[in-house]
């Protein structure tokens, strides 16, 4: 240990960092915190902090059959986009993880593309194609075009947690004369489940958040919740707005909880 | 089983099973964007007649230019803002216990999976007219008429900073997380101090993260149509609106093909020099 100068620079590093950090922090929550607090006001407009409190934005929003209508809508098509995606996902991905080919690595790339290329282009070229073969816009052509962007969250799960699978265990569980289909049941499946969950969990979250794609394919029959909430907030800022995001922001925290519980959702997204 | 002497390998599934995914993209990914592609290579609406007229008119229209080079500048300045203030909190991540560890992984998770539109209304109440902000320096006397801060540069930059930030904290926390603590200790007691010890041992170690970190960013700030439409307002045209516009209220497919396409190609350079950063880099930090 030499001198006391290092200490002092040392202690002056850690404190910048340390504050720094907690300014980020900060930053990150406090938008959160605030459309919860504004929720609550008994005025109309959106005014911090709110001049009293009261629940009346909540029960317009009970009675916004408009919001209810699009939230339905990205409900059904998140699940089935989800379910969509595990099943094509899952498959896929068990084909191209433990294969080091030339094709297997095209596949993974081309499978992982949605996630870079710009998305608002990705909706455009869809709607010129249903539009070119004649499909109309609708809640199906809403699924197909959520799968593609949500399936490579489930592929690189269920890659992640593929890839620390011991071979051995399969290789064991054949040699005992399990059948591969038995094996992938018993041993495979149970192994990987938290990182598909996660995966879908993910999917599940991005297709009901989805903007650029349900921008382009859907229409007033097919009203997606954000996209209704985009142009509620363009026309007016509606106080009602706010009680649906606090009613989002709860629910989140909730799913986030409980998939931190059951899969451990942290440790997978950092490592 | 085990009879046939090139007894099939046990660990390795078929490729067969990626070819339902495989198709799907190919039908429902891949055909769209080459019919993008092509429509975006004729002149006229009704795509009779081929040329690149799509692009001449991107290319030499000063307005289209200037959009695109907003764009490519806010992705910059949004990069740069969650640089430095994620650093730091993947830095304070290694240095605190695990119960603290998994607060901040929670509170860094929670926007990435919170509504995109949910997270811009919050900043529109902060930067409201009567927002949180010209509330407090009003009431402090600090200000006597509200700011402008919604609908400027600096509300989009700092709305999509917070938005975006996960996608940058993230694989930082991975990235510091690899590196040997050890070293940290070995650079001080050679009498390194703890900036120098940063700058020429921590940064450049990191520095995959870093690139990877940006990348994600850069590429989502970009193409944030909703945080950019409701923070920017009227006022500021990006590529995603200015895409949308073409398409949606002019319907004017081919030229917003080619806005497509050439915004495509713009994130997919942008991605290629980090990507091609990030292979460097990794040749010097993983020594």
């Amino acid at each position: 240990m030499s001198g006391r100068k290092r200490t002092l620079e040392a202690i002056g590093f850690e404190f910048v960092m340390t504050v720094i950090a907690i300014i980020a922090l900060i930053i990150i929550i406090a938008p959160s915190l605030v459309v919860l607090i504004v929720s609550f006001t008994s005025g109309f407009s959106l005014r911090f902090p709110p001049p009293g409190y009261s629940l009346r934005w909540y029960a317009e929003l009970w009675n916004a059959w408009q919001l209810h209508f699009a939230a339905k809508n990205s409900l059904i098509v998140a699940l089935w986009a989800t379910g969509l995606s595990i099943v094509l996902g899952v498959a896929a991905s068990l084909a191209i993880s433990r294969s080091r080919t030339l094709s297997a690595r095209l596949l993974d790339s081309l499978f992982m593309s949605p996630l870079v290329l710009p998305a608002l282009a990705f909706g455009l070229a869809a709607l010129m194609l249903f539009s070119l073969v004649g499909m109309p816009v609708s809640l199906l052509t809403l699924v197909i075009g959520h799968t593609v962007v949500c399936v490579p969250y489930v592929v690189r799960n269920t890659v992640a947690a593929l890839a620390q699978l011991e071979p051995t265990l399969l290789e064991s569980s054949a040699v005992l004369g399990a059948s591969r289909l038995y094996t992938f049941r018993r041993i495979v499946l149970p192994l990987i489940r938290p990182g598909i969950i996660a995966g879908a969990f993910i999917a599940f979250m991005s297709s009901f958040d989805n903007v650029p794609v349900s921008l382009f394919l859907r229409d007033a029959a097919t009203d997606m919740l954000p996209i209704r909430m985009w142009q509620d907030l363009e026309g007016k800022l509606d106080v009602t707005i706010a009680a649906l995001s606090s009613v989002l922001i709860i629910a989140t925290v909730v799913a986030v909880a409980v998939m931190e519980r059951v899969t451990g959702l942290s440790r997978r997204l950092t490592n | 089983m085990g009879t046939a002497p090139a007894s099939r390998d046990v660990t390795s599934y078929g490729m067969g099973l990626a070819a339902p995914l495989a198709l799907f993209f190919l039908v429902f990914f891949v055909a769209p964007l080459l019919q993008l592609l092509w429509l975006s290579l004729h002149n006229d609406t009704a795509a009779l007649h081929w040329g690149l007229g799509q692009y001449l008119h991107f290319l030499t229209d000063p307005f289209s230019l200037s959009v695109l080079g907003s764009t490519l500048l806010l992705g910059a300045e949004v990069t740069a803002v969650c640089l430095v203030l994620g650093f730091p909190i993947a830095w304070l991540y290694q240095r605190v216990g695990p119960r603290l560890q998994t607060i901040i992984i929670l509170i860094v998770l929670l926007p990435l999976l919170t509504s995109v539109v949910v997270r811009t209304f919050a900043w529109i109440v902060i930067l409201g007219r009567q927002g949180i902000i010209n509330a407090t320096l009003q009431s402090l006397g600090i200000i006597d008429t509200p700011l402008k801060l919604l609908y400027t540069q600096f509300g989009v930059v700092i709305a999509l900073a917070q938005v975006q930030m996960p996608l940058m904290t993230l694989p930082l926390i991975t990235a510091l997380g690899r590196i040997d603590p050890n070293l940290d200790d070995a650079s001080c007691s050679l009498g390194a101090g703890s900036w120098r010890t940063f700058f020429r041992i921590v940064l450049p170690l990191s520095l995959p993260g870093v690139i990877a970190g940006c990348t994600l960013t850069y590429a989502a700030a970009i193409t944030a149509f909703i945080t950019q439409s409701l923070i920017g307002g009227g006022q500021m045209l990006f590529m995603p609106m200015y895409l949308y516009q073409q398409a949606s209220t002019l319907q004017n497919w081919p030229f917003a093909s080619a806005i497509s396409i050439i915004f495509l190609l713009a994130v997919l350079a942008v991605v290629s020099v980090f990507t091609t950063l990030g292979r460097m880099s990794r040749g010097y930090g993983g020594a």
